[in-house]
């Protein structure tokens, strides 16, 4: 059994899966359950000013008869009384000692408001605060929210005013919904923070109802951009850790957020930097049953490599992310279809006629069995072909340079001609 | 296309897919390309895109995609034999269970009918005039081609309604005979003048149909089935299959059905007739057959739903004598074959069994002096064409069961349709020829 335990800026919690700020945190009950099945930790729906919600909140996006791989809501803030989400904060601790409860807050933008906040909620020995600065709707429109996460300046100074007042670790939680993220981590990490937390969501519009052409989802006709997440979201989610955790400037350790669904997603941010995960929309889908998958599939595959914690990965992929100008030109690789599993669907062939390099041949063998056979003269090694193909391993990719000349673009524009 | 309301006998062989099941399966469609199901299906429909529109919600283009490469598409549903066409074809198989189409298509089909829509329109006019001869499958399948292609079509049908065996001949467990009838609705609202109750030969004479039309298809059938040639075979309680079938598809009962019922041969037919049988009350059918199991052209799932139904089977049996008593079936007596596939009698093996109705599945006869009025050359009356449908005669081409030999591939729906489809396109060139 692998050491599943992750330490984020001094934060502790027996595995690396947190439930990220979100309705599935809206309330003690819901996170006495969400413990009770084995949850890490969770980060508190948002406390605040008061507000007011809408009907409805959310909408889905589907992938043909798979439902929710991508959601989206215009769900403000916590609506319940500071003092109920305080006492039931209180309560978790005491049935929970060992999993940590971070409350993320959201105030408006002056010392004092932030001051205030942070000293209500810190006696209920919460075990850190996130900042959030990413919700793209509704309270953005108040200069809360991602209206803050989008100014780099806005954010190192509000870091600074909570790091006055706060005796836990401060995590900042940035937006997406900004041209480069690591600007904003950089200034997060300028204000003292202790960590930062990424993604919050997308800012997004889920649909338009085809019959009465109202947007989705819409409030008696009318709707509102909303923030997207899900399954959907990881590769920008992804994207963004492992740019942050590449920046040397961000000097803070990361906690991943975006489309965490299973172990795997998992494995795939801490490879990228991040310490630990959040995870929200997978729960909305499934439950809180699903961190026991989690648990165990993590577990496994530590074990399975003999790696005795899950702290060595963190961040093991990281070096490999690296710019454009530094990969390696000279690396060829070529799409092989397997004749033994090849269904024949032509997939591969339509994707490859119509969408990349025409490299695909339908051949007829002695047999008069059609055959697939990739023209490697011609193949560019684009994947596409591997990426249609509905059998696993039917269509590799092999590599076909010498393997070991490295010549990149980087080193061409420094070579003089 | 008025109708007493036919009588189901029961549950549908397949229960419509459920709502979700149509998702998850139209989903689960790989959309493959030179797709190996629309290359397998005799007319060609192409799967993939039906069942991407249904996946994307768009049910009339589904419906359109089918009907246009198959004016029977919603009967084609119900009985075509997917797995041995479309669905056995499916790249699925053998790793994983083959896509549903039958009963995607049937979703489709269904929801069409009740929707109510024309999905075609007339062409425009060639003021040429064309004769289908028989209103079954291969030529409703003619005629609505014919008529889009701009042509002024008449059908004539001998039965009161038409669909010829959609209508008649298929129990309606597996065809509603309604399901025939709105296909050719959909064929008349093309503008088709289909005149029931009128047998070419003798309603109206082959050579009126070649003077007054600029051409002919000759889509006939095939007629009832033959007589067992034993003794005992006029004694009430004997039945030709498809007028078994008939009437229990338009009454949901028939007369003197008694206990015990013997059903002879291995065809598709003869498992109608057998399965229509049990569901009509009869304790105890069983079919005989004079080859192995083997050789029963009936397909697969056929004789397993017949299994289901509570059918017996006796291979490598033939019926020597019906023993009658005061004019009704009494018994039958059998005689073993040889197992080798030969069918010959085995001398000393006869035997007899009680049975209360004896039904002859054992093929049907052909329209020989029909072809012969047109002056068709045929072969024991099927008639000889090219694979354009043309008969010796310019102006006459056959389509569907008329012109399918024994031994030559099955008699399908589906083929027949396809051959429908190919005698008009065929039709129209002729008619078209040096007026381009």
């Amino acid at each position: 059994m692998a050491d599943l335990s992750s330490n984020l800026a001094g934060i502790r919690s027996p595995n690396p899966f947190w439930l990220a700020s979100a309705p599935p945190t809206n309330s003690g009950y819901q996170v006495m359950r969400a413990f009770a099945a084995g949850w890490g930790g969770a980060v508190w729906k948002t406390l605040g000013e008061p507000i007011v919600n809408v009907t409805s909140r959310f909408a889905g996006l589907n992938a043909g008869a798979t439902k929710m791989i991508g959601m989206n809501n215009i769900e403000l803030i916590t609506d319940r009384p500071l003092d109920d989400n305080l006492r039931e904060i209180a309560a978790c601790k005491a049935a929970y000692p060992d999993r940590p409860i971070v409350a993320s807050l959201m105030t408006g933008c002056t010392q004092r408001s932030w001051h205030e906040l942070v000293n209500a909620v810190q006696d209920v020995a919460v075990d850190g605060f996130e900042l959030n600065f990413g919700c793209p709707h509704g309270m953005s429109e108040r200069g809360m929210g991602s209206a803050v996460g989008q100014d780099p300046a806005l954010v190192e100074q509000i870091t600074r005013w909570v790091k006055e007042a706060a005796r836990v670790p401060v995590i900042v939680k940035l937006t997406p919904n900004i041209t480069d993220v690591r600007y904003t981590a950089r200034a997060a990490a300028r204000g003292g923070a202790d960590a930062i937390s990424l993604i919050n969501t997308l800012n997004s519009l889920m649909g338009v109802d085809l019959d009465t052409w109202n947007p989705i989802p819409h409030v008696d006709g009318k709707s509102s951009h909303g923030g997207f997440c899900g399954p959907a979201v990881k590769p920008i989610a992804l994207n963004m850790v492992g740019e942050c955790a590449r920046d040397p400037q961000v000097t803070v350790p990361i906690s991943g957020i975006g489309g965490i669904a299973t172990w795997r997603d998992a494995v795939e941010f801490m490879l990228m930097g991040a310490t630990n995960v959040q995870v929200c929309t997978a729960v909305m889908r499934d439950g809180f049953r699903i961190v026991a998958d989690m648990i165990e599939g993590l577990n496994n595959y530590l074990d399975d490599r003999g790696i005795a914690s899950v702290a060595e990965i963190v961040g093991k992929t990281v070096p490999r992310f690296v710019d454009w100008n530094d990969l390696n030109l000279d690396y060829k690789i070529v799409a092989r279809i397997d004749p033994a599993t090849c269904i024949n669907c032509n997939r591969c062939w339509i994707a490859c006629e119509d969408a990349a390099h025409q490299c695909i041949d339908r051949l007829v063998d002695e047999t008069g069995a059609s055959v697939l056979e990739v023209d490697e003269e011609h193949c560019v090694g684009c994947n596409l072909c591997s990426m249609v193909c509905p059998v696993d391993e039917c269509i590799t990719m092999v590599r076909v340079d010498d393997g070991e000349s490295v010549h990149t673009w980087r080193e061409r524009l420094s070579v003089p001609s | 296309m008025a109708m007493k309301p036919t009588f189901a006998l029961g549950p549908p062989m397949a229960e419509p897919l459920a709502p979700l099941d149509v998702i998850v399966e139209a989903n689960r469609c790989l959309n493959c390309y030179d797709a190996p199901c629309t290359r397998a299906c005799p007319t060609g429909i192409d799967i993939p895109r039906f069942i991407r529109r249904i996946a994307s919600g768009d049910k009339a283009g589904a419906a359109r995609t089918i009907m246009d490469a198959n004016p029977m598409g919603a009967s084609c549903a119900r009985v075509c034999p997917t797995e041995e066409l479309c669905e056995g074809a499916c790249v699925y198989t053998p790793d994983a269970p083959a896509i549903r189409i039958g009963q995607l298509q049937q979703h489709a089909t269904d929801w069409l009918m009740a929707d109510g829509r024309a999905l075609f329109s007339p062409g425009t006019p060639s003021g040429k005039r064309v004769a289908v001869v028989g209103g079954g499958p291969a030529g409703l399948s003619a005629a609505r081609d014919l008529a889009r292609l701009g042509h002024q079509v008449t059908v004539f049908e001998r039965d009161d309604l038409p669909g010829g065996l959609n209508t008649y001949g298929i129990v309606p467990y597996r065809l509603p005979a309604e399901v025939a009838l709105w296909e050719a609705e959909q064929v008349r609202r093309l503008g088709v003048d289909i005149r029931t109750g009128v047998a070419v030969g003798t309603g109206v004479a082959a050579a009126e149909l070649l003077a007054e039309y600029d051409a002919i298809v000759i889509a006939c059938g095939m007629g009832r089935v033959p007589h067992l040639g034993i003794p005992g075979e006029d004694a009430g309680g004997v039945w030709d299959a498809l007028d078994f079938i008939r009437r229990a598809k338009e009454d949901g009962a028939v007369p003197g059905l008694g206990d015990t019922v013997a059903v002879i041969g291995g065809g598709n037919t003869a498992i109608d007739a057998a399965t229509a049988s049990k569901r009509l009350g009869a304790s105890s059918v069983t079919m005989f057959y004079r080859r192995g199991a083997e050789r029963m052209t009936a397909y697969a799932f056929e004789i397993e739903f017949a299994r289901s139904e509570g059918v017996e089977f006796r291979h490598c049996v033939i019926p020597k004598r019906i023993v009658t008593n005061e004019g009704r079936v009494a018994g039958l007596e059998l005689i073993r074959t040889d197992t080798d596939g030969s069918a010959r009698p085995i001398p000393g093996s006869a035997y007899t069994i009680p049975v209360d109705n004896v039904i002859r599945a054992i093929g049907q006869s052909r329209f020989a002096a029909l072809l012969d009025a047109f002056g068709v050359i045929h072969e024991h009356g099927v008639a000889v064409v090219d694979d354009d449908m043309r008969t010796n005669q310019p102006r006459v081409f056959a389509a569907g069961d008329c012109m399918f030999r024994v031994g030559a591939g099955d008699a399908m729906v589906v083929e027949a349709a396809e051959r429908g489809k190919t005698a008009a396109r065929s039709i129209d060139a002729f008619l078209r020829e040096g007026t381009a």
